[in-house]
């Protein structure tokens, strides 16, 4: 049996599409994947995220501890930060990709909601005496809004100021008698905020939300456009770009490895592939002609496999086939021209740097 | 959903409609383009291709994922709507007439196993 969130009858009487995601009814469209997509491009959206997991680790060893697991540099995180990083197996495989806030009693952790039992589990067994991990999960809902006008609707909702909050970072503030955590990160490239709370407030705000973003134009979106957003700012999905079998360096994010601060799961193994150099890299491509890449696809060079396609869609801005896949390092380079095989034929693609969008 | 009246379905939820004795139009219900979501490319099959009923003549792709389209009848496409190349939503917005996918022909066409619209309400109802 799915789980609920708080929210559940306001997405059926929004006449939501609903589909099952990490154990979890979730909204999967309200209208229509390509019109939230733009919504959230040129105005405001607001998505429930409470299947994502929330791990509170505090305690005197806390810090060493995280420093232990993950591949960031926790001690350089100061009070009202947050930072993306992994958690690492041995052999530097990624278990998640997860924030991390440093919050006053300890850090609160933001994970993957497919993998929430897995990391939880995984920290629990390696936690010191010293370090206390609990999951929030059960406890909290999380609303995003996103989108250029994501500032002032989030203001005049909460009834507070957060122009001076830089991204990647947040604030504990009242609402309604609870204390919520506002925070000025999200999945879509766009300006946005998170916002997390205790559970019975997740109904109220959505609705304040709603009501306030009206004059600009806000619109709930569903768990189709998050993904077609993300993946148009060429973030990487757990489960999709990043896997056990996948490092931060393969996935081209080793800036978020801090090899010099000491001992951590999977060190020994990254700076042996970081030295080496890696055999396959993640890279962004767009087709040059009609048709669609999506994940497993075969990526082709000169009648040779040389790697697989991890996400794929037609982008709701470009209107062009783009993607994100793993090819062997030597055809990696930019600009050079690879196959997507789609269905036994073989579509042209380009290998590009960066996002597939930009934003203003 | 609208379910057209006058028109015969298949399992595979697409529609024929008899155009003359010996050939029939073809799309998909207004059913199967809201659970594919926006239709955002089509794989246009050629005219004077043949297709087998049940097996897949083109394939349409929403924004989530490829979908088959399977033949409810066996015959030669004698007519292809061209205009879904550049506008692939108009089987979105208009299923059973701007969206129409092909015309068969075919001099036997075998037409009793599908489902009237009556019958086709009530299969959507079921699963």
């Amino acid at each position: 049996m799915a789980a609920k969130t708080p929210l559940y009858e306001h997405h059926v009487n929004l006449g939501a599409k609903m589909t099952e995601y990490a154990g979890f009814l979730m909204p999967l469209q309200y209208t229509s994947i390509v019109a939230e997509h733009q919504i959230v491009r040129s105005d405001v959206g607001l998505f429930d995220l409470t299947h994502m997991g929330e791990i509170f680790v505090t305690g005197t060893q806390a810090e060493q501890f995280l420093n232990y697991v993950t591949t960031n540099n926790v001690a350089k995180l100061t009070p009202g930060a947050i930072q993306y990083s992994f958690l690492t197996t041995e052999t530097g495989g990624v278990i998640d990709d997860i924030l991390i806030y440093r919050v006053p009693e300890g850090f609160y952790l933001v994970v993957n909601a497919a993998n929430k039992e897995k990391d939880y589990q995984w920290l629990l067994s390696h936690a010191p005496e010293g370090a206390t991990v609990t999951d929030l999960s059960p406890l909290t809902a999380l609303l995003a809004v996103q989108g250029p006008n994501a500032l002032p609707v989030t203001e005049k909702a909460v009834e507070a100021k957060f122009a001076e909050i830089p991204y990647y970072h947040f604030v504990d503030l009242p609402y309604r008698g609870e204390r919520i955590r506002v925070s000025r990160t999200g999945y879509t490239g766009e300006d946005g905020f998170e916002i997390y709370m205790p559970l019975h407030i997740a109904p109220l705000l959505w609705e304040q939300l709603l009501a306030v973003g009206k004059p600009y134009g806000i619109q709930p979106i569903g768990l189709g456009a998050r993904d077609t957003l993300r993946l148009e700012m060429r973030m990487p999905l757990y489960g999709n770009e990043l896997t056990e079998n996948d490092t931060p360096l393969h996935a081209g994010l080793g800036r978020f490895v801090d090899f010099d601060k000491g001992d951590f799961i999977g060190r020994e193994a990254l700076i042996e592939q970081k030295s080496a150099g890696v055999d396959r890299k993640l890279v962004g491509f767009v087709l040059k002609e009609k048709g669609i890449p999506r994940h497993g696809y075969n990526i082709i060079r000169e009648g040779e496999i040389i790697g697989r396609v991890t996400s794929g869609t037609m982008s709701p801005i470009t209107q062009k086939g783009i993607g994100l896949g793993y090819v062997d390092s030597v055809h990696a380079k930019i600009g050079s021209i690879i196959e997507i095989e789609i269905r036994r034929q073989m579509m042209p693609a380009e290998i590009i740097k960066g996002r597939f969008v930009t934003n203003k | 959903m609208e379910v057209r009246k006058g028109l015969l379905y298949s399992k595979d939820h697409e529609w024929v409609q008899e155009v003359s004795e010996s050939v029939v139009r073809v799309g998909i219900s207004a059913y199967a383009q809201d659970q594919l979501g926006d239709i955002v490319y089509i794989e246009l099959p050629e005219i004077d291709a043949e297709v087998a009923k049940g097996e897949s003549f083109t394939v349409v792709e929403s924004v989530k994922a490829a979908s088959d389209v399977f033949s409810p009848v066996s015959g030669k496409i004698v007519a292809v709507n061209e205009k879904l190349e550049d506008s692939p939503e108009l089987i979105n917005e208009s299923p059973y007439d701007e969206g129409w996918i092909i015309e068969v022909k075919s001099d036997e066409l075998e037409l009793s196993d599908l489902m009237t619209a009556e019958e086709y309400a009530r299969y959507i109802e079921e699963v």
